[in-house]
């Protein structure tokens, strides 16, 4: 499972004890255990849904009172369809394959079905195990609702037109970022924080999509090589020839090394692919961080202008400065927590890319050992037999 | 008289007038030869272009009578171009027709190609078996005498001496004065003689090495010694005798013999298979038949007089023969109780243990520009054997002459139920991509994919016992200028499925009218089909693997690229130093992809289409025996038909047709008799040729497929080597 590196302590502590997929729902059981007051019980678990994640990190977002921090990205909504889609195929292909195809095929989806679950339950605790770890938003209301609450949250889904607006709202912020971006900060580290989360967010995210791609031909090899075990376990069982025999032992082969060459794709997309994603996300975040300072800044830098034009027609300088002291106020207390929070998020980073590299690199030689193993081994037997 | 003297002088028949330099002779005289056919009569020029003139000639066996026989001589003796004008034309023009109906004439001719083919095996189990029971020598030698209306002693001793002296050639003069309908060695002598004078002494060498070097050596020279007991004495003094001896039985095989002899070996020819076969296992331990002691002399005499064979090949030949003396008779037919597939496997081990030929095609190169431009392949060849004229040569080829090597050897083999390994198809696609000259990947894969496959192609037709005495194959081997092959378009990729997909319609259309009487075919085919399904698929799904690891390559390598740029963005010095490593392992594996997307295709997916193809030309050898057992089916309905009219006739008492009733009753028997002894021929060929084709199948397999895991171990190991160098640099990630 992913693994982000989170600083935690026993006041607090989240996890994802079950999940349970119906339909197109998704049914999280999160498990908290906590010493703190404010929870009636010290354990308990509660029944979530994605929408009530969602509805919990935008509950961050609007609150002026974390523009300061970076908000944990949200999961990922659980995307089954494809998985879905492949069983409906496989269905109708029913009839024009053999029993053992058949067979190979719905293990081999169901095998991508249980992956994407795990992968999106384990992005959900990610998120709650962020939260938690936070200093500030493990003390959240809404948040110990979410865990304690142990009724729906009747949360509904965004609508139509809430979401219509969300559009407009991301492309006034996009567009803002961008004059707010171009803007030269006054202090050093956030200059050369925003030069650097910009380039980042956009490695990061070419480096997660190639990352996809080469997994999911890894994981199409795999399947080749499992399609190419069950053909060649045919042609083995059609006489007992020795060639036949022969087959057969290579047919068994490739069925094991198909197997590990499934887990390696698995991994890398666990370790990598995931780990990427992940930080793509919190690279996102923690832009939004900086363009929440940098708007304050500029508004701040426009109140300081309308305080100094009022000053010199004389006329609301009293507005003009309750205004320049809001502004001035907002953007050193962003200022003060984005600071600590950058460099949380640096060493929160460099400990999980060392965590899941070193993990990743052992998995692959675990894989290539196993693998190696098996060759050798068959190799042994198919010469001693010609 | 005058005969003899004109071949005395026909040693180098051109030389002088056409071909200035010696060394050359033995390339260019054909050549010559069909220009000048190409002069004298143009319909022939296709023929006369494809295939050595020599056969043609040779197969002319029928007219050429005495009379017809002594112009040309008298044409040959005089060197100018006009050599072969219109009478020997007209002799060649005959035969051809006449030829191609019975194309088994065709093939036993030539020397090389046949001698040690089916029928010749038959010829060779059929003394075998009966050698245990005893009244084979009566058999074999009581036909032969008969139809040759002289005693073979005569037939053979010319011949030997003739060969031993010098001059091949004088051979025909008493042969041909001696027997009405002309035996085939002469013929085998003559074209050699015509178009290949230099290698005259490689014809007897040919013949030679086609005897020994098969499988059925031992078997051969065992009951020939007991067949030839009495006339041994002045025959095998002379060491050609069993060469002689050879070509004089296949004589009988021809259309004009084939009325006894044959008929006492194909019938036996299935049942005698196994036994036959087991013989050969038994005979390098204890061979039953001889207890003369000039046997072994005589072989080692052969090889002396003749320098036929490298002292290994004489020392081998001393080896087989020695203990042969010591064996006794029950021996051979307790033996023949032996079960048979076992003894077949150690006949092949014996086949792959006396190979020494290597082929190896190399040095692909672009010859012309444009759409006109050709890949030229260095094809080279290393050998032992005596039939080539040295050790070691090379020539240039092109595509199109592997395509023509093909068309050649299947039209003469197929027919007899041969397994004609089949070349790679044309690719269209490929192709353009080298002629417009596009440098990059795929098109230097084609070319090495394509070299790759006319080598293993070239190697299965080499490694084939017959198809390596075919003239054509040594032609192609040795000659250094080919003339082009024409008609090749015919084989163009979908053209040549086409001609497979068609092949096994007719099959499955005859398989239904055919009832068949032996279940090991319909069985086999069967077989055959159920493998060649799987084989597709599998082809199918190996190509998808290749396809994936090239794409999981090109996006290892994407990924490499962009780790790497993430790296150098990332402020944090060891995860940049971290990542940067980590680019450096997916580029390494991004090369190591590739390379295990090649070894996918070449060790495993050419392997399979090979056996794709190769499967297509099994089955079009079971479709050979099909149309052989329909063709035996018509004629014995035209004979009942035949019978009914004479009955007809009979019964109307219209007594001045039932003559020719009679006569076409006659006819039909015959051709009966003949074309069941066809069907019997090719079934054994067939069977003998799946046996065979499934052996090397299965060492080809294995071996293949162990050189892929290993390719796949190699991976892994290396994968390691880079996992290991990259574990301590995500380590000291602080």
């Amino acid at each position: 499972v992913l693994n982000v590196d989170l600083q935690t302590d026993a006041t607090l502590q989240v996890d994802i004890s079950d999940a349970l997929s119906e339909r197109d729902k998704v049914k999280f059981t999160v498990h908290t255990k906590s010493t703190l007051p404010n929870f009636k019980q010290n354990e308990f678990s509660v029944v979530r849904q994605h929408e009530e994640f969602i509805w919990l990190h935008d509950s961050f977002v609007e609150n002026e009172e974390y523009a300061g921090y970076i908000i944990p990205p949200a999961p990922p909504r659980p995307d089954f369809d494809a998985s879905r889609e492949k069983l409906q195929k496989l269905g109708e292909g029913e009839g024009s394959m053999t029993k053992e195809e058949f067979t190979k095929m719905k293990q081999e989806l169901e095998a991508e079905y249980l992956a994407i679950f795990k992968k999106t339950v384990a992005m959900h605790e990610v998120f709650l195990c962020r939260v938690a770890a936070h200093p500030v938003l493990r003390k959240d209301l809404n948040f110990h609702v979410f865990l304690e609450y142990n009724q729906d949250l009747s949360v509904r889904g965004k609508n139509k037109r809430e979401k219509m607006e969300d559009f407009f709202k991301n492309v006034v912020k996009s567009a803002d970022g961008v004059l707010v971006a171009g803007v030269k900060d006054v202090d050093d580290f956030f200059e050369h924080e925003k030069t650097f989360l910009l380039e980042y967010h956009n490695r990061v995210k070419d480096a997660s999509a190639k990352s996809d791609r080469m997994i999911r031909s890894h994981k199409s090899a795999a399947d080749d090589i499992n399609r190419i075990a069950s053909t060649l376990y045919t042609l083995g069982t059609q006489d007992s020839t020795d060639v036949c025999k022969f087959f057969l032992k290579v047919s068994e082969l490739f069925e094991k090394t198909r197997k590990i060459e499934a887990r390696v794709a698995a991994d890398e997309d666990l370790k990598l692919a995931d780990l990427l994603k992940y930080y793509l996300r919190e690279s996102q975040a923690a832009k939004d961080l900086l363009y929440r300072r940098g708007r304050a800044l500029v508004d701040y830098e426009n109140a300081n202008k309308a305080l100094d034009r009022a000053r010199a027609k004389n006329k609301d300088v009293l507005q003009a400065e309750t205004s320049q002291q809001v502004c001035c106020q907002k953007f050193e207390k962003i200022s003060e927590s984005a600071k600590q929070e950058l460099i949380d998020f640096k060493t929160r980073r460099v400990a999980a890319f060392r965590k899941n590299l070193v993990e990743l690199a052992e998995l692959e030689l675990k894989h290539a050992k196993g693998n190696l193993q098996l060759l050798q081994s068959c190799l042994g037997v198919l010469k001693g037999d010609t | 008289m005058k005969m003899a003297t004109s071949s005395e002088r026909s040693p180098p028949p051109f030389p002088e007038d056409l071909e200035p330099e010696p060394d050359e002779v033995g390339d260019q005289d054909s050549d010559d030869g069909e220009d000048i056919f190409l002069g004298a009569d143009n319909p022939l020029e296709i023929k006369m272009d494809h295939s050595l003139p020599a056969s043609d000639i040779a197969s002319s066996t029928k007219p050429l009578s005495e009379a017809s026989s002594a112009p040309v001589m008298d044409i040959l003796s005089e060197p100018a171009s006009e050599a072969f004008s219109a009478p020997m034309m007209n002799l060649l023009m005959e035969p051809a027709s006449e030829t191609s109906s019975a194309p088994m004439v065709d093939l036993l001719m030539e020397p090389a190609s046949e001698t040690s083919s089916a029928p010749m095996m038959n010829l060779f189990m059929e003394p075998a078996s009966e050698a245990s029971s005893g009244p084979m020598v009566d058999l074999l030698m009581d036909p032969a005498s008969d139809d040759l209306k002289e005693p073979p002693k005569p037939d053979i001793n010319p011949l030997a001496d003739i060969i031993n002296d010098a001059p091949l050639s004088e051979v025909k003069t008493p042969v041909a004065a001696m027997t009405q309908e002309p035996p085939s060695d002469l013929f085998d002598d003559e074209p050699s003689e015509l178009f290949a004078e230099p290698r005259q002494s490689n014809t007897a060498k040919q013949q030679q090495t086609s005897i020994f070097d098969e499988p059925d050596e031992d078997l051969f020279s065992e009951p020939l010694g007991e067949a030839l007991k009495k006339p041994q004495n002045d025959v095998f003094k002379e060491a050609l005798a069993p060469v002689a001896k050879a070509s004089n039985v296949c004589g009988p095989l021809s259309d004009n013999y084939n009325e006894d002899p044959t008929d006492i070996f194909t019938e036996e020819a299935i049942t005698t298979l196994p036994s036959a076969v087991s013989t050969v296992s038994v005979n390098s331990k204890t061979n039953g038949v001889h207890s003369d002691e000039e046997e072994p002399d005589i072989f080692a005499e052969a090889t002396v007089e003749l320098s036929l064979d490298s002292p290994r090949n004489d020392r081998k030949k001393k080896e087989a023969a020695k203990p042969s003396a010591s064996a006794s008779a029950p021996s051979v037919s307790a033996s023949a109780s032996k079960p048979q597939p076992k003894t077949l496997e150690e006949l092949d081990e014996e086949i792959e243990d006396k190979f020494e030929l290597n082929i190896s095609i190399t040095n692909p190169e672009k010859v012309g520009d444009g759409m006109n431009a050709y890949m030229a392949y260095k094809v080279s060849t290393q050998t032992t054997l005596p039939m080539f004229r040295s050790k070691t040569f090379t020539v240039r080829r092109r595509f199109s002459d592997f395509l023509g090597l093909y068309e050649k050897l299947s039209d003469k083999h197929t027919l007899n139920g041969y397994i004609v390994p089949p070349p790679p198809e044309k690719s269209i696609m490929g192709m353009t991509k080298v002629k417009v000259g596009k440098e990059d990947n795929s098109s230097a894969e084609f070319v090495e994919r394509r070299r790759a496959a006319l080598e293993r192609y070239l190697q299965r037709v080499v490694f084939h016992p017959s198809l390596l005495q075919d003239p054509d194959v040594r032609e192609f081997l040795e000659r250094d200028d080919m003339p082009r092959a024409h008609n090749t378009q015919a084989l163009s990729g979908a053209g040549f499925l086409k001609m497979i997909n068609r092949a096994t319609d007719s099959l499955s259309k005859m398989t239904i009218k055919m009832n068949e009487s032996d279940v090991w075919f319909e069985e086999k085919l069967q077989e055959v089909e159920a493998e060649d399904q799987q084989l597709r698929k599998l082809h199918i799904m190996v190509d998808s693997l290749v396809g994936h690891r090239k794409e999981l390559s090109v996006n290892t390598g994407g990924f490499a690229k962009s780790v790497a740029m993430l790296g150098s963005s990332e402020d944090n010095t060891a995860l940049s130093r971290a990542l940067s490593q980590l680019a450096e392992v997916e580029d390494k594996m991004e090369q190591l992809h590739q390379e295990q997307a090649a070894s996918d295709s070449f060790c495993f997916a050419e392997l399979l289409a090979d056996y794709i193809r190769l499967l297509g030309s099994v089955r079009a050898s079971f479709d050979q025996r099909m149309k052989t057992w329909q063709r035996w089916q018509d004629a014995q309905n035209m004979l009942q038909k035949k019978r009914e009219t004479e009955a007809k006739l009979l019964w109307a008492n219209k007594p001045d047709k039932l003559q020719q009733a009679k006569d076409d009753i006659t006819e039909w028997e015959a051709k009966v008799t003949q074309y069941e002894r066809d069907f019997d021929r090719v079934s054994a060929t067939v069977r003998k040729e799946v046996l065979r084709f499934e052996k090397e199948k299965a060492r080809d397999f294995k071996k293949q497929i162990i050189k892929y895991l290993e390719s796949l171990l190699q991976s892994q190991q290396q994968l390691i080597k880079y996992w290991e160098a990259f574990l301590p640099e995500a380590k000291a990630i602080a």
